[in-house]
């Protein structure tokens, strides 16, 4: 391995002054990964420790309630909220986003127009979440489309804008891995393009096109500051898209604002169901990208 | 496309060819997936020109003033509020520049000593906790942040600040360490938030290294450091510059885990220990109050303007640093290197 281990006598030894700097900088990159980690370390500690108390009888069967004195409910409203919102963003991000990457791969290549859209997608990882709610709060919401002012389904395309780079870059690269050859063989057997696609490209993408999507989910399913703009904020429980909802995140926002410490202590339970949520989503993610690497 | 190579020369249609009816479905997924494209690019110009529309009454009551003028006052006495967003924008720079201070040594040196210490068994699963930094939601280090690191930090800052109380905007305000939020706290959390994503693109640069280029170095008797100075940085230094512009992108628009631990103050503060505020926190905070007062909105459309075109301006020259990162790859013949910028993907949201 090191350079230290083959010790030839002809070699000239390393003075010590040279041997010296590289243990400091060795160690200094040991202390580095450990830095790294330690606020990991740390946020998951006190979410499990200030949380998991929290996760007891009613915490997710009752919704938050305004309540000043007694018991101030559980997250079950946020909870659902959550995974509504999340559920429509991905109907919409994730076919558009596949569709988006399958353009840039199977027709639009190396065009000048397709590395447009590739520059602007780019561009779009790098908008703030925030400005997405500006952009949704100023074309749906006060001009009160579709009748409501702030609702779930508004938010639900905020975070759709999000997931779209996100799923986009990351399809276009499994999209790319597919072997040529393959595409080669189906259109010589004299398969039309469409169906190259549907019969081969995606098929065989398919473990890393589901990593890039749950990846997404996950970054969709932890977002705030758009949701502030775009679903504001209720305790209800309910269904509909088109109207107020409530929402993990935007939950834990406002809990953290109470000066009530039984409200607080709600927070940390939200947050560490939110945490939960998306670091499975991550591991799932993780397991699909390692099934697709072997194949 | 493909199907004239199979046109007789008469003109006519050869056996091979499908008939006009039969490509109508391939004709429909190009013209589908092209729409798709097309109508993405459009949205994004709309929305820019519609943010635009909005902004304009601020910047039209202020001028140029509103980016430059130390005053931001939403309570002032005419009665419609004094809009001014220099302390925002101080605010914003100061806590990214603090992220990046902080968060960059640490990612790179995180991103080395994977690729070139770590014993290869370690490599993936301690990668992936790096990684992992990058999937708790920015409201969970905000909740973080001033329940947990906010107190605890306050001490070590006190200290910091009598210490090195001779540079200036550090020191010499041991007693006006604010407890609520200050500039260097939102820095930390954003020295966090950011680490994973630049050590990503490190890692992913400095794996493209050609090895023949380090084991020439360490052939001709270069410790393993030497090494990594001689051979490693210097060919890598493009894509570590992206993505700690990438990282600088991402701690300029965060908003939700700064807006908790700035401390929410509107006037610019002193040291790095007051408290101040950031465009984007101060968006988030007075959006609910500005709603129907039309020139506090349309300011704090601008604030997110400027927010935007900064962002833009910072990621496209990041994207321009790692792309080129990626290409000399390219040429070496590495072959199949990713394009430039997907390699963020993954980890950046």
């Amino acid at each position: 391995m090191s350079a230290g281990k083959i010790t030839l006598d002809t070699l000239p030894s390393i003075s010590g002054r040279r041997r010296n700097v590289d243990r400091a900088m060795r160690g200094l990159m040991w202390a580095a990964i450990t830095i790294a980690l330690i606020p990991l370390v740390l946020v998951v500690y006190y979410l499990i420790h200030k949380g998991v108390g929290q996760w007891k009888g009613s915490f997710f069967t009752t919704d938050p309630n305004g309540n000043f004195f007694g018991n101030h409910g559980g997250i079950r409203s946020a909870l659902l909220g959550s995974l509504e919102l999340i559920g429509i963003a991905s109907a919409i991000a994730i076919p558009v986003g596949i569709g988006v990457a399958l353009y840039l791969t199977e027709y639009g290549k190396d065009s000048a127009f397709a590395n447009a859209v590739r520059y602007f997608v780019d561009v779009m990882t790098g908008v703030p979440s925030i400005v997405f709610g500006l952009f949704i709060y100023i074309t749906l919401v006060i001009s009160n489309v579709g009748g409501s002012s702030f609702a779930g389904w508004k938010g639900a395309v905020a975070v759709t804008l999000l997931m779209l780079p996100i799923v986009i870059r990351s399809a276009e690269v499994v999209l790319l891995l597919v072997p040529n050859s393959l595409r080669e063989a189906a259109l010589a057997l004299g398969a039309p393009r469409w169906r190259v696609i549907t019969r081969v490209v995606l098929p065989t993408s398919l473990s890393g096109l589901v990593t890039g999507s749950l990846l997404a989910i996950a970054r969709g399913m932890g977002e705030t500051a758009p949701l502030l703009f775009t679903v504001s904020y209720t305790m209800n429980l309910t269904g509909n898209p088109n109207t107020l909802m409530n929402s993990l995140p935007v939950q834990i926002y406002n809990d953290i604002h109470s000066p009530e410490a039984a409200v607080q202590a709600r927070a940390w339970g939200a947050a560490l169901t939110l945490v939960a949520l998306v670091l499975i989503l991550n591991l799932i993610a993780r397991a699909f990208s390692r099934r697709s690497r072997m194949t | 496309m493909e199907a004239s190579a199979t046109t007789t020369a008469g003109g006519g249609r050869s056996a091979l060819e499908r008939s006009p009816l039969s490509r109508l479905p391939d004709q429909l997924t190009q013209w589908g997936l092209s729409a798709l494209a097309v109508l993405l690019l459009l949205l994004i110009a709309y929305f820019f020109v519609r943010l635009i529309g909005k902004s304009e009454l601020a910047f039209s009551h202020f001028g140029i003033n509103f980016i430059f003028g130390n005053n931001w006052n939403p309570a002032a006495a005419n009665g419609v509020g004094f809009f001014n967003a220099l302390p925002l924008l101080v605010g914003t720079l100061v806590t990214s520049a603090i992220a990046l201070l902080i968060g960059v040594p640490v990612a790179v040196a995180t991103a080395l000593f994977l690729t070139e210490l770590c014993p290869r068994r370690a490599r993936g699963p301690l990668g992936m906790l790096v990684d992992l930094l990058a999937a708790v939601p920015s409201v969970v280090y905000g909740l973080w942040g001033v329940f947990v690191l906010a107190p605890k930090l306050q001490g070590f800052e006190k200290w910091i600040a009598n210490t090195f109380s001779f540079i200036p905007f550090i020191g010499g305000a041991a007693d006006q360490v604010n407890a609520s939020g200050n500039y260097f706290i939102a820095g930390l959390i954003l020295a966090i938030m950011i680490l994973p994503i630049v050590s990503a693109i490190s890692r992913e640069v400095l794996r493209t290294v050609p090895p023949e280029h380090k084991e020439a170095a360490l052939a001709l008797g270069a410790t393993r450091w030497e090494m990594i100075r001689m051979a490693v940085l210097p060919y890598a230094r493009p894509g570590v510059t992206g993505g700690a512009m990438l990282g600088l992108g991402r701690a300029l628009g965060e908003t939700i885990a700064v807006v908790l631990v700035i401390g929410d103050s509107d006037t610019l503060g002193k040291h790095i220990f007051d408290q101040g505020y950031t465009l984007a926190a101060v968006i988030a905070n007075e959006f609910g109050e500005a709603a129907n007062q039309p020139l506090h909105s349309s300011a704090l459309f601008a604030a997110g303007l400027v927010l935007f075109v900064l962002t833009l301006i910072v990621n496209a020259v990041a994207r321009w640093f790692v792309t080129r990162g990626t290409r000399g790859i390219r040429g070496a013949g590495t072959g199949g290197a990713m394009p430039g910028g997907a390699v963020a993907v993954g980890v950046e949201e």
